[in-house]
């Protein structure tokens, strides 16, 4: 039985590459994997543009107009489309600058840091615009699975992409649900 | 003892004495039922609504609901397992509940009850309030965003300790604990970590100091068993709930 | 500025006004802060002082109520009235008129402490509406004419009580009266009644008169009364609920204003049948200009001997009644949130059971009432129950008072016996071209053309007597977000579902209403919806999203046509979240915005 590979794309937004860690961590199994997928763009590879995908994972929340481009791009792509780790699911660490307004985060980070010469809030276009707030990525668009944890662990995503692949459903066991 | 009252819960016969909540009786025939405002040394509040169940077909909490001989009671249904994640969701939206950031994580009754119904999204917008964390005392420290107004701090202040220390204010959506003194500030108060208030949280609200991740991943409260089998975090002996610093 | 000592010595005038108890509390506030316009914490902190409470205690009810205000306010306080019926007559444009007036914005107190202009719920003047509160007191069918009136008025700083009567008058607007309003009451007979055959024989007549609560739940009177009756104890109260606060009603106001004395002649004969020497009737704050004319009729009833001790003689009947003002919170309808506020908390229903019946006001055996209830009660004692219950249908008897408000000639108080059809309502009142109508208010339901052949009785529509009529010019989903933001605003906070649930709603129906909604979004709003009806911990949470719910139902197509034609919509407004980078940063590049057209939202699956 020759099936084409699934194409998976992945990437992180306002995320720590953690949640991609997690994917490195399947180690051996990234064998068997590769046997059953194609990588499209990831960071894993140097693929620039998007393709047509089967899967977008992504992680992180979406924390610029950058991730808001990406996020939709990453959309319009994917059949499925599955959010990964704390920060896609409910903005995470990323989010916990939604305490305060955006000009305090600026000026703390550029006006008032230590040893900052010439002190501004950068306005350079090559730089993404942020956001006022951090926003998990359903705020954004429509995701078809969850994956929790901080990040989730490499059995999880294992069960889960296997599961997927072979058209299952999904369940998870009480281990592989977490938060943190 | 075939006179014995009793009611059935999901098809099993649940015995009961005259004044009892459905909760009180399930919780003492071994059978659980998920609840967060619920504490079993304390009169029910009815406020999470977590514990809800079908009595005789009407939704009730369960651990404001009397038990009554005969009832039929209805609890892990794939119904009411949607509605208590929604719930559950509610209350993940409304706070600011950063899990990987909070040192009751693992040991956390929030977290347990949404593992085990399922939780693995939080679903709705988030509401990101501006809440403060109040760190005025010397060894505890209060961050309002993770509480969920459950009042059991309140209610063992007043009812246990006889303090009176917390308070929750305001209406609606703006309803918020408080620290009673003029400057609202635990340092402020005769709050100690032996106070049952001190013992009481079911979120990462009220934590000891001094303390931080002192047990490792993988070897928390919750991270092997669901709460169910493990029972709440309150009602546990100190070092396996980790409720207080010794 | 008041001296400190001043402070103390005001605060402790009142309470010693109120006998330093502390059931009083909500009154002694209401009082203070109309002689200092807002509560300080030290205000506060004085009033606890004095009462012998928790600081706490004293702070959560200021906090609770909207007619509280823990921030200062102006000297002259307004407060539009929002309800949908309100808007239908224009008040947001009289809201933005009188601001510009008098130079003040929106919620927010004029520099020189003059004046404060914002908006409140319903205020229970639909049918001569737009109306609003100044310091509480009700100002009626405002127009720009009267608003420059009244703008001269606070920048002369005049008075209140010099201001022109005609600007509080409030029309009863009786349209059409049954057994129940049609009829002569002679003040004393319903006690006499009692006194003559005794509690059990008018129990009787209770129980064949099938009269069920007016207030809308519908539970039955008689089998209240008796429970109370029955239950043990010595001390036992009457309470009258008069806190009309479902939005489009307004019949316990007329009845109120018109009718006092069958109520309180109702309330008596309670007393009397149950073994309760104490009453209270507790009036919704927007109805404060009816305080001082009610307690004259109180005394004039004591002064004929129908009220007070040894009533009509009898020396071992004695009953007084004792009026409570509520400050703004449409929870307190719920029969035991009245209860508690009553005694002096803030406002959050008990757990049931134990019922008021037997466990009321200070634990003890109450009866609860709707004021309509009360006035039936009366009549039944006198006429007998019978005579009511040869009106209405099988499981309604009698009649039952209507408050006809929004797209109709002939707004106001309709008397029917129960089993009316609602296209004869519409008929009688001059509503030629409805579309759909509000029943009992954003609590009950909401129905199109295709049902106004169903009847007005517990059998079929059931209702505490709002009856808003929205023609085909409206938008229903105009109604439908007022009610969402309604049910935002008076949510008590208690229960997860309600608390929190009810601002999702309020959002996704923004969302929705301004066009940024999809389908999904429906689906959201019936699955929230589904969650808030099996949740909540009381009936304002379960009926929450009632209103919601219908419109999807009986209006699809008012979703319809604002619905985008993607799968799916962002939450909030992308653009819209960059605004405040592009002022701090000062580039208005491409790269500086997220329009619609450059982002590839329509490519969704």
């Amino acid at each position: 039985m020759i099936e084409p590979r699934l194409k998976i794309a992945t990437c992180s937004l306002a995320g720590c590459f953690g949640c991609h860690m997690s994917l490195l961590d399947l180690d051996e199994r990234l064998f068997d994997l590769a046997e059953r997928v194609e990588l499209d763009r990831s960071p894993l590879t140097d693929i620039k543009e998007l393709g047509e995908c089967d899967v977008g994972l992504i992680e992180g929340g979406v924390c610029n107009a950058e991730n808001v481009h990406v996020l939709m791009e990453f959309r319009a792509r994917c059949k499925i489309l599955v959010a990964i780790g704390a920060c896609a699911l409910n903005g995470g660490v990323p989010a916990m600058r939604n305490q305060y307004d955006l000009k305090e985060c600026l000026e703390e980070s550029y006006v008032r840091g230590m040893g900052l010469v010439n002190a501004q809030i950068p306005s350079d276009p090559e730089i993404p615009l942020l956001l006022n707030k951090v926003h998990p990525i359903h705020e954004v668009v429509k995701i078809d699975y969850s994956l929790p944890g901080c990040p989730p662990s490499a059995d999880t995503i294992w069960t889960f992409i296997n599961e997927l692949l072979s058209g299952q459903a999904i369940v998870l066991s009480y281990r592989q649900i977490h938060y943190d | 003892m075939s006179d014995e009252q009793s009611f059935t819960l999901d098809g099993r016969r649940i015995p009961f004495q005259n004044g009892q909540t459905v909760m009180q009786a399930a919780l003492e025939a071994g059978v659980y039922i998920p609840h967060l405002c619920f504490n079993p040394e304390f009169t029910p509040h009815g406020s999470c609504r977590v514990c809800l169940v079908k009595v005789n077909n009407r939704m009730q909490a369960a651990c404001t609901t009397p038990a009554a001989d005969g009832q039929t009671v209805q609890s892990e249904t794939e119904e009411l397992r949607e509605i208590r994640r929604g719930i559950l969701q509610m209350l993940f939206v409304e706070g600011n509940h950063v899990c990987p950031a909070c040192e009751k994580s693992g040991a956390c009754q929030l977290q347990a009850v949404a593992y085990y119904t399922g939780m693995l999204a939080p679903h709705f917008k988030h509401f990101y309030p501006r809440r403060p964390v109040d760190a005025s005392h010397p060894e505890a420290v209060i961050d309002f965003n993770r509480c969920i107004l459950c009042e059991l701090c309140v209610r063992a202040s007043r009812d246990v300790d006889g303090k009176n220390i917390f308070a929750v204010e305001g209406r609606g959506i703006q309803a918020h604990l408080v620290v009673n003194t003029p400057s609202g500030q635990l340092g402020a108060t005769g709050f100690s970590l032996h106070d049952k208030a001190a013992q009481v949280c079911p979120t990462g609200s009220i934590l000891t100091k001094h303390r931080g991740y002192d047990i490792p991943i993988g070897q928390r409260l919750y991270d092997r068993k669901p709460i169910n089998v493990v029972g709440d975090v309150a009602q546990l002996p100190d070092r396996q709930g980790g409720r207080r610093h010794d | 500025m008041v001296e400190s000592s001043m402070l103390t010595e005001t605060i402790r005038d009142i309470v010693q006004h109120h006998s330093g108890m502390p059931t009083r509390l909500l009154q002694i506030l209401r009082d203070v802060q109309d002689r200092l316009t807002w509560l300080s914490p030290e205000t506060l902190e004085r009033v606890a002082e004095e009462l012998s409470i928790s600081p706490n205690k004293v702070r959560s009810v200021a906090e609770f109520y909207s007619f509280l205000y823990t921030t200062p306010r102006g000297r002259y306080d307004i407060l539009f009235s929002d309800n949908i019926t309100d808007r239908m007559l224009g008040n947001r444009e009289l809201l933005h008129y009188l601001c510009g007036r008098l130079k003040v914005s929106i919620g927010e107190t004029r520099s020189d402490g003059l004046v404060t202009i914002g908006t409140t719920s319903c205020t229970g003047m639909c049918d001569q509406g737009p109306a609003a509160l100044v310091n509480g007191y009700t100002l009626t069918r405002l127009n720009p004419s009267r608003l420059d009136g009244i703008a001269n008025l606070i920048e002369s700083r005049i008075p209140l009580a010099e201001w022109p009567r005609e600007l509080f008058e409030v029309y009863s607007n009786l349209r059409r009266a049954d057994i129940l309003l049609g009829r002569h009451f002679a003040d004393g007979s319903a006690l006499r009644a009692v006194l003559k055959r005794g509690p059990e024989a008018i129990m009787e007549e209770m129980v064949k008169s099938g009269l069920r609560g007016q207030g809308g739940a519908g539970f039955g009177s008689a089998a209240k009364w008796i429970s109370c009756r029955n239950a043990p104890g010595n001390v036992k109260y009457v309470v009258c609920n008069a806190d009309e606060g479902e939005p489009g009603t307004f019949k316990d106001r007329v009845l109120m204003q018109d009718f006092a004395d069958l109520v309180f002649e109702g309330m008596t004969l309670c007393g009397r049948v149950i073994g309760a020497q104490h009453g209270f009737v507790y009036l919704r704050g927007e109805y404060r200009y009816m305080l001082n004319p009610l307690k004259a009729t109180l005394q004039r009833r004591r002064e004929a001997g129908l009220l007070g001790e040894a009533i009509l003689g009898d020396i071992s009947f004695n009953f007084d009644i004792e009026i409570h003002l509520g400050a703004g919170a449409y929870v307190c309808g719920e029969e035991s949130a009245l209860i508690e506020s009553l005694e002096g908390k803030h406002g959050v229903p008990r757990i049931r059971p134990p019922f008021p019946t037997t466990h009321g006001y200070l634990n003890k055996p109450t009866v609860v009432n709707n004021v309509e209830t009360f006035a039936a009660a009366a009549k039944i004692a006198v006429e007998g129950g019978d005579w009511f219950a040869s009106r209405g249908t099988a499981q309604s008897k009698g009649t039952k008072l209507l408050s006809v408000s929004g797209d109709c000639e002939r707004p106001g108080i309709y008397e029917y016996p129960f089993g009316i059809t609602v296209n004869r309502v519409l008929e009688d009142c001059g509503a030629h071209d409805a579309q759909g109508i509000q029943m009992a208010g954003p609590a009950g339901h909401m129905i199109s053309a295709k049902q106004f052949d169903r009847r007005i009785c517990f059998e079929d529509l059931a209702t505490g007597g709002s009856f808003m009529v929205f023609d085909q010019k409206r938008d229903i989903l105009d109604g439908v977000r007022n009610f969402a933001h309604f049910f935002v605003h008076e949510s008590c906070g208690f229960c997860t579902p309600c608390r929190v649930g009810t601002s999702l709603m309020r959002d996704l129906m923004d969302k929705v209403h301004t066009g940024h909604g999809t389908r999904y979004d429906l689906e959201e709003m019936r699955k929230l919806g589904r969650i808030m009806q099996a949740g909540c911990h009381c009936g304002l949470g379960q009926t929450a999203p009632n209103p919601v719910l219908d419109s999807l139902d009986q209006f699809p197509e008012a979703y319809e046509r604002r619905l985008r034609s993607t799968a799916y919509e962002p939450a909030f407004d992308l653009n819209a979240a960059l605004e405040e980078a592009r002022q701090l940063t000062g580039r208005s590049d491409p790269g500086a915005y997220l329009n619609e057209e450059d982002l590839l939202v329509g490519a969704m699956p």
